[in-house]
């Protein structure tokens, strides 16, 4: 039933629920508007986590004493099998009753945000805001509470569920820390939830086809007054963005070219030897990622014979499309349990750890518990009322796997 | 100073030694202990949401090791007692507190009254000001009270240099601790030299003991704490707790000069009234500071008067309510 790495959706009709789900997916979406107010009574332990854990300072690559902290919650929610593993990722099994099934709960560790920015969170009745806390600190905290949550709310689940905090996930991670882990992992994982804090109503089940990449460009130094190249590096960029912007993309199915990053130079009056441009090229359809790369290194390479500049283009990342289909059972579950909670689903094609199960061919969703706004910058904010509409959502989606109701048949 | 070196080291904590808050809420049970934290507020909305959602979930809900947690206000303007409420403290308002002892501005005074409105047989007492406030800010100043029985009065300290190439480094206090406190108590009580941080914010007392305080309300209430209990007990009823690092706003000089004109009013009080020294003449209440305007300079005269309540245990309400005979006196 897994797509991996063709057409998202043509399987389609080979997907049936399980005959006897629908009233147990019923009685669950039932409980479901009820268990916000319990889940409001967690509302300090949750931001105490979120707090804790976001300040924090967990860069990619350097997220050791975030995950020191998250083992130690671990440790003190009785988590079994609590490890950290080479590429820094935490993780702990909390037991169910059979153990039947391995149920991942994932969330990132790592942030945008380096050791210089500050990371001290305000909290406010309606509001915790402070650099990280939407993109991860409020998705980790809610993963490390939630033993404690469901505990709260007399919940025990049939499956085991491994939670973990995931190291090595942002940029240049390239999600090399959740697909260590699942490339390595001893317990079989049945299925997956990626959780990420913001924005509540986000659902995702496939993977776009993605690649993230460098452009280095460097030319010679020169002196300001030289007429023929004082340019420099940023004059010759330039020429280079311009044809990238002429490349012609498909609008359906979707690609497109995103620049995300332009950077060279010091000051106003020294032509920059060195310029860097990072990007991302996205597309719903197959191949046409690899069209695009092809299209960027022909401009590359024209740049660099015309201009007589050195110039190298490198593919940092890269995702296959992938995921499962629109009418596997477990999203039928996920936008059941939204519906039930008044959540509008916002379908959205995932880039992120969604790709590391679904190259694996693992089902997963990912999930978002709340709003936030000012995101990747140190204003970052997220509200705290609709995270405890997020957190029914999370637990009904992990009651609606536990009880089989999104296993698929081929 | 055998006695200043062995005390530091028995006496001398990091907070490290008390991460098992289990054990440390089995020997608080065991020895019937009740614990209340006190955060004394004026206009601290932006940090006090923080400080009550981490003490109320680490440590009562999670690990029930605190029994209330309150916030004594002053008077704030902003949204302070509001936000604490919101996140489940008890709040009260300082002049609301002994109504009839009427009602003085200071933080002094709202560690006075705390002794009267709070149940515990410790009270921590923590700033609100604290950016990068954890749990360890009250579990391991009240940790020595509850394992050590002679222990009475724990300071915190904080001691974590953000770089050093050394081995050996100056562990200090604050600017007004190094320039005012501790050259006077290097003259007049030595071993109290032995506190890092005599002025630090937070720190831990047994009721039986705060009781019979006079609480300046102003800048000097630290340092007569610190005099009185070490005058009635001695330098062992001490503990200090390094809290490794304290995150808050940095004052200005100016503001310290106010502050050290206070505890010095406070200090050569005690001097006197401990018999140290006699005959003080009449000391002016008013610190003199000088601000310039081009080339003619100007007198910004401050009255800084540091009033002092009683020993809550002398005051006929809180005899009644906590069921104590006689005068207190």
């Amino acid at each position: 039933m897994f797509l991996n790495g063709g057409l998202p959706f043509v399987e389609l009709s080979l997907v049936q629920v399980m005959p006897d789900s629908k009233s147990d997916i019923q009685s669950i979406l039932d409980r479901l508007p009820d268990m916000r107010t319990p889940l409001r009574e967690c509302r300090e332990l949750i931001l105490a986590n979120a707090v804790m854990v976001g300040e924090i300072p967990a860069p990619t690559f350097r997220e050791e004493a975030r995950i020191e902290y998250v083992r130690n919650r671990f440790a003190e929610a009785g988590l079994q099998s609590i490890s950290a593993d080479e590429m820094n990722n935490a993780s702990g099994i909390l037991p169910g009753k059979t153990g039947e099934r391995n149920i991942l709960v994932v969330a990132h560790a790592d942030t945008v945000h380096d050791e210089s920015v500050s990371h001290t969170m305000q909290v406010s009745p309606d509001a915790v805001t402070g650099a990280g806390i939407a993109d991860n600190s409020i998705g980790l905290a809610s993963v490390l509470s939630l033993p404690w949550i469901l505990d709260r709310l007399g919940i025990q689940l049939e499956s085991n569920l491994v939670l973990q905090a995931s190291s090595r996930t942002l940029g240049r991670g390239d999600l090399s820390g959740l697909g260590f882990f699942l490339d390595n992992t001893t317990v079989p994982i049945h299925s997956a939830i990626c959780v990420e804090g913001v924005h509540l109503g986000r659902l995702s089940y496939s993977v776009l086809g993605m690649l993230r990449g460098e452009i280095v460009l460097k030319v010679a130094p020169v002196s300001t007054w030289d007429e023929s190249s004082g340019r420099g590096a940023v004059a010759v960029l330039s020429e280079l963005i311009t044809k990238l912007l002429s490349i012609r993309l498909a609008s359906v199915p979707r690609t497109s070219i995103i620049l995300g990053s332009v950077s060279a130079g010091s000051s106003y009056n020294v032509p920059p030897t060195r310029a860097r441009l990072k990007l991302e090229v996205r597309s719903e359809a197959a191949g046409q990622v690899s069209a695009v790369r092809r299209e960027i290194e022909a401009i590359v390479a024209e740049i660099r014979a015309e201009r007589n500049v050195d110039v190298e283009f490198q593919v940092v990342s890269r995702r296959r499309i992938g995921g499962i289909p629109f009418g596997h059972p477990l999203v039928t579950a996920g936008r059941k349990v939204m519906e039930s909670l008044g959540i509008e689903p916002k379908i959205a094609p995932s880039v992120g750890m969604l790709s590391s199960t679904a190259d694996r061919g693992i089902p997963a969703l990912t999930l978002g518990l709340t709003e936030g706004s000012g995101l990747q910058t140190d204003e970052e904010s997220i509200r705290i009322e609709p995270l405890f509409t997020g957190l029914s959502q999370l637990i009904g989606v992990l009651m609606a796997i536990d009880q089989g109701g999104c296993d698929a048949e081929d | 100073m055998q006695k200043i070196e062995h005390w530091i080291r028995e006496q001398t904590f990091h907070h490290s030694a008390f991460w098992d808050l289990r054990a440390m809420i089995e020997e608080k049970e065991k020895k019937g202990l009740s614990i209340s934290l006190c955060i004394p507020t004026l206009n601290e909305e932006k940090t006090i949401g923080k400080e009550i959602v981490i003490f109320k979930s680490e440590l009562m809900d999670r690990y029930p090791l605190v029994d209330e947690i309150a916030v004594i206000d002053s008077g704030s303007s902003d949204r302070t007692r509001e936000v604490a409420a919101s996140f489940g403290a008890d709040v009260y308002l300082s002049s609301e507190i002994l109504p009839e002892q009427g009602f003085k501005r200071g933080k002094g005074e709202n560690l006075w009254k705390a002794i009267y409105q709070l149940k515990g047989d410790i009270i921590c007492y923590v700033d609100a000001d604290i950016a990068n406030i954890h749990p360890r800010f009250c579990y391991a100043l009240v940790a020595p009270l509850i394992y050590r029985d002679s222990i009475h009065y724990v300071k915190a300290f904080y001691d974590r240099p953000l770089a050093f190439s050394h081995g050996v480094r100056p562990s200090g206090g604050g600017r007004v601790t190094e320039i005012l406190v501790r050259p006077l108590f290097s003259l007049f009580y030595p071993e109290l030299t032995a506190l890092v941080q005599p002025l630090s914010g937070e720190y831990a007392v047994r009721r039986h003991v705060l009781e019979k305080l006079p609480f300046p309300i102003g800048y000097g209430v630290e340092t007569s704490h610190i005099l009185d209990v070490y005058r009635e007990y001695g330098l062992d009823a001490f503990g200090q707790t390094d809290l490794d690092q304290r995150v808050h706003r940095n004052q200005s000089t100016q503001d310290l000069g106010k502050m050290s004109f206070g505890i010095l009013q406070s200090f050569l009080h005690r001097l006197e009234m401990h018999g140290t020294v006699d005959g003080l003449p009449e000391l002016s209440n008013l610190y003199r500071q000088f601000q310039a305007h081009d080339n003619s300079y100007e007198q910004v005269v401050h009255e800084i008067i540091e009033e002092e309540r009683p020993p809550m245990i002398t005051l006929p309400e809180y005899r009644e309510k906590f069921g104590i005979s006689g005068s207190g006196s």
